[in-house]
């Protein structure tokens, strides 16, 4: 199982206290997740990856195994720690302001 | 006795106060959404405890939210505002055309006789209408075909952030849009047609008085006469007895004519209030004197309303949506401002008290009168 980590705005709007756990179908990459993830939690539809072109929101970033895949392409395999379950792939709310 | 619901949308959440009809004794509810930036939250008479919410965030986007139980329990609709077909181009910043881009939703406008027909008005301007409840959205293109390549976003966004459903005609409706102008539909929503004439914005516009490019900052008016339209323009409050034709200025004694909401008294049509701004530049009252000013002649002849209101050191704003009224037979006059205060009135405006007093800026107030 995938563990996805989310921010606090979409834990609350998801109704989930902590991460969520996906059966995401091979190749495990970050369009495959993110597919899994609004199957299973619609209401997060549009909050990550734009509603009309399915690009990732400009302030939503992709952390995983230390590293930011954010620019990373969508259908690129992600980490195999992420793919075997051993180390979320994290949502994360970009940092902004002063 | 009846209860008093007033729903306040803010930068950082949304807040529910309760009264009865006396509206000396208020509850406060809240956050609801914290954090998230309430653009409008608003009812429909047509079932008094469906609620609708816009909620946004510059890092998650759009929400649509929606509640049966009157804000108990809330459940997310659709956020999928996708204009009709190739989008299409307005006017940018430097002269070019720029694609039209969904950013987020300022006003929702329930119909008073359908719980599942909704408008939503949306930046970039465009209206878009849903007849279930919400899960779907279908934009109304005509609107962008009235010289749209011309609109130009204003400093707060090219938003659609007034719909009026005509109350004796279920096909007509207005729209009002920042830096665009007010619109009319006499079919439903497949044409429009500018209704702009009379306007004039001299410092605002190369043309004054050109069809398009004025910056409406709200429009209302009175169920009994829904050919009688009152708009409060970046500087100027208009008046139009022939829903839109035509406009006059009726600003008469104000201290300043530049503002943002408008509003018409519950059972006195020609009874109107504003909140005067300083200028554009200076967004806080003049003088540092919160006054409601109201107009018992629809225009021209205003008298200050200040007992209750802070009279001094006083430098917050009252946005577009954030000035209400209710339906009680004292008829109760709500605003919020970008201080955080809400302030009530009971009888019409000549006393007044806050409600609450530190909220984050409020963005929209809605009254509800429940049996």
């Amino acid at each position: 199982m995938i563990q996805v980590t989310l921010p606090t705005h979409l834990r609350v709007l998801a109704q989930v206290a902590g991460p969520v756990e996906l059966q995401v179908d091979e190749p495990i990459t970050q369009r495959a997740i993110l597919d899994a993830l609004e199957a299973a939690y619609p209401m997060l539809r549009g909050t990550i990856r734009d509603a009309a072109t399915r690009e990732r929101r400009p302030f939503i970033r992709f952390f995983a195994c230390g590293e930011d895949l954010s620019h990373e392409p969508a259908d690129v395999p992600v980490p195999p720690d992420v793919a075997a379950g051993k180390q979320p792939f994290r949502i994360i709310g970009a940092m902004a302001g002063g | 006795m009846s209860e008093v619901r007033v729903l306040v949308g803010t930068r950082k959440g949304a807040f529910v106060l309760r009264s009865n009809e006396q509206r000396k004794d208020w509850t406060v509810e809240g956050p609801h959404f914290p954090g998230w930036e309430i653009y409008h939250i608003t009812g429909t008479s047509a079932a008094p405890n469906r609620l609708y919410v816009s909620q946004s965030d510059g890092w998650f986007g759009q929400v649509i939210q929606r509640s049966d139980d009157g804000g108990k329990t809330w459940e997310t609709v659709s956020n999928e505002f996708v204009y009709d077909g190739v989008p299409g181009t307005h006017q940018w910043y430097d002269g070019s055309q720029h694609p039209w881009e969904f950013k987020r939703v300022w006003h929702l406008e329930p119909s008073p006789t359908d719980p599942d027909s909704i408008y939503a008005g949306v930046e970039d301007a465009a209206l878009f209408h849903s007849n279930d409840g919400g899960k779907t959205w279908r934009e109304l293109p005509g609107l962008r075909d009235v010289k749209g390549n011309l609109w130009q976003p204003g400093a707060g966004g090219m938003c659609l952030h007034t719909i009026l459903l005509s109350p004796d005609d279920p096909k007509r409706i207005f729209v009002a849009i920042s830096a665009a102008g007010a619109f009319r539909t006499d079919d439903g929503g497949t044409t429009w047609r500018p209704v702009n004439q009379g306007l004039k914005s001299e410092f605002e516009l190369p043309d004054a008085t050109a069809e398009v490019g004025h910056c409406v900052h709200s429009i209302t008016m009175h169920p009994s006469r829904p050919n009688t339209l009152f708009m409060q323009k970046h500087w100027d409050v208009m008046r139009s007895d022939n829903a839109g034709d035509s406009w006059h200025e009726v600003s008469g004694n104000l201290p300043s004519d530049f503002g943002f909401p408008i509003a018409v008294h519950a059972h006195e049509p020609n009874t109107i209030y504003v909140v005067p701004i300083t200028s554009d530049s200076h967004h806080f009252p003049p003088d540092g004197k919160l006054r409601v000013y109201r107009s018992r002649s629809g225009g021209d002849e205003w008298e200050a309303l200040t007992n209750g209101l802070p009279q001094s050191h006083c430098y917050v704003n009252v946005l577009r949506n954030a000035l209400a009224v209710d339906s009680l037979d004292s008829c109760g006059i709500y605003f919020g401002t970008t201080g955080g205060q809400v302030y009530v009135s009971a009888d019409s405006g000549d006393n007044w008290m806050p409600i609450v007093r530190d909220l984050p800026p409020v963005l929209s107030v809605e009254v509800q009168i429940l049996p």
